[in-house]
């Protein structure tokens, strides 16, 4: 299997040096000076898609956990606030979305007297933040109930409140089951962020379709753009396990 | 005669259409030992739960210290840090030690210095026997000492009432006693007890007040002697030959 893959690439790779038409790997060539132009413009998107990511991804962290926590109340009225929530955002598709926050939220803003412009960066930010927040309410919900009552029937008898029983009994030991489907859902918002092309934002897709437009390589341009994504996913994902390792050798009973 | 600690009157308690207690009236003064026993699903952990807010009650009245149990959080707050509780399966918290689970409450709860919560926890940790495994996680002792940890975590909130649901029935055989042993020592200190046990040795040792408990009602109470040596109800006969039998 690994064979294969490696002849394939090195087939494609070969048959991009060689003089046929049908390849253009000259346009992302770092050997040439035009080559490494191309390659410094479609990388150097990277930052603006990191950063989108894991400001979203911070945001939505925090607002998942706020719209958790009425989910596991013994109220119906207050569950029914995360129901709505979650049900609510959780069907919207991300591209209209980003439209709504983009064109729309500034009207909503302007007609109640606020003058708030939303540029590509936040509008991006905002619409993944919310987008993602109901899949990682969902997540700490799961998380949250797989601790045993028995947990939160001893934190109160010894006198702790909501707050504080959460705080100091049920997080800490939920994490280890949260943080892994959290990890999923960061590596969704980085792809996701993709979309923020669409309203202007200069990551790294939209650096790869104005190359496109430019230079019309799309198969080297897109092929480039797809292995960073895979090299930003894979270190993420090393970044992880590390951490779960971390928090599993803490572990005990 | 002693003052009254817990009072209960007329509580009735639903689970949707069943009805789990049926007018329990029940007074447990200060210092007095009572054990309530009775086939399971009699509603005798119930009880036990409704005294603390574990459970709410629908109907009837239960006062701790003359302080009423109402929905108020306020009272809620004030019962319980007069109210102790151990549970079956010991729930201690697995992700801090021994130490941390005793302090947690004191220091959270309490305001209490760091300095002052291990002190503490220290002192109740050798009533319980068990001062050396203060550093180790709830995990790593065996059942008989986790349940003696859940106990001095309970005494380091210094309750006045000591509620106990079946502490002794998660446990293998060989670790009952060592846990009855500190039970019974506690109860030589004068700590008012409400204990929810099969243990009938413990019961005739250690209770001013046997209570039986069939189908959500009191059916018989009494003292021990009167309790185990003529039982007046058909169903407590039943009940006590049934588990006296081995």
């Amino acid at each position: 299997m690994k064979k294969w893959i490696f002849v394939s690439l090195s087939f494609l790779a070969l048959a991009g040096c060689s003089s046929s038409a049908t390849w253009g790997w000259y346009v992302i060539d770092p050997t040439t000076a035009s080559g490494w132009t191309n390659v410094k413009f479609l990388i150097s998107g990277i930052g603006d898609t990191i950063l989108i990511s894991v400001i979203a991804a911070v945001i939505s962290i925090f607002l998942g956990l706020v719209v958790a926590l009425p989910g596991l109340s013994d109220r119906w009225g207050i569950r029914m606030i995360n129901r709505v929530y979650v049900e609510f955002i959780r069907s919207i598709p991300l591209l209209p979305m980003l439209f709504w926050v983009f064109y729309g939220l500034p009207i909503v803003f302007q007609s109640i007297g606020l003058n708030v412009p939303i540029d590509p960066f936040w509008g991006a930010i905002i619409t993944l933040a919310l987008s993602d927040s109901a899949f990682t309410a969902e997540i700490y919900r799961a998380g949250i109930q797989s601790i045993a009552k028995g947990q939160t029937e001893a934190a109160q008898t010894i006198g702790l409140n909501y707050i504080q029983t959460m705080r100091y009994v049920i997080l800490p030991q939920a994490i280890r089951r949260i943080l892994p489907p959290l990890a999923n859902q960061f590596i969704y918002i980085v792809k996701m962020s993709a979309f923020a092309s669409v309203i202007g934002m200069q990551e790294l897709t939209r650096r790869a379709n104005e190359l496109v437009v430019t230079e019309y390589r799309p198969l080297e341009i897109y092929t480039l753009l797809i292995f960073e994504y895979l090299v930003l996913v894979l270190i993420i994902s090393a970044g992880v396990r590390w951490l779960e390792r971390r928090m599993g050798a803490d572990e005990r009973g | 005669m002693a003052e009254t600690a817990i009072e209960l009157v007329g509580v009735n308690k639903w689970y949707g259409t069943f009805h789990v207690l049926k007018d329990i009236n029940l007074s447990i003064r200060t210092g007095e030992k009572v054990v309530i026993c009775g086939p399971s699903g009699s509603g005798k952990s119930t009880v036990v739960r409704c005294i603390n807010r574990l459970e709410e009650h629908q109907k009837g009245t239960i006062r701790v210290d003359g302080t009423e149990l109402t929905n108020d959080p306020q009272s809620v707050a004030a019962i319980r840090s007069e109210v102790g509780m151990v549970f079956q399966q010991f729930n201690l918290f697995p992700h801090l030690t021994v130490l941390e689970n005793l302090t947690l409450g004191p220091i959270k709860a309490r305001g209490m210095s760091r300095a002052d919560a291990e002190a503490r926890a220290m002192h109740y940790l050798e009533r319980v026997h068990i001062p050396d495994q203060a550093k180790k996680r709830p995990g790593q002792l065996s059942g008989g000492q986790q349940q003696r940890v859940a106990i001095a975590r309970s005494l380091c909130m210094e309750p006045r009432v000591l509620l106990f649901d079946e502490p002794t029935s998660a446990l293998d055989p060989e670790m009952i006693s060592e846990v009855l042993d500190v039970m019974i020592e506690l109860a030589e200190e004068g700590m008012t007890m409400v204990c929810v046990t099969h243990e009938m040795g413990f019961a005739r040792k250690v209770a001013d007040n046997m209570v039986f408990m069939d189908a959500g009602e009191i059916v018989e109470q009494g003292p021990p002697a009167e309790f185990f040596g003529s039982p007046r109800s058909p169903r407590c006969q039943k009940f006590l030959s049934q588990i006296l039998q081995h």
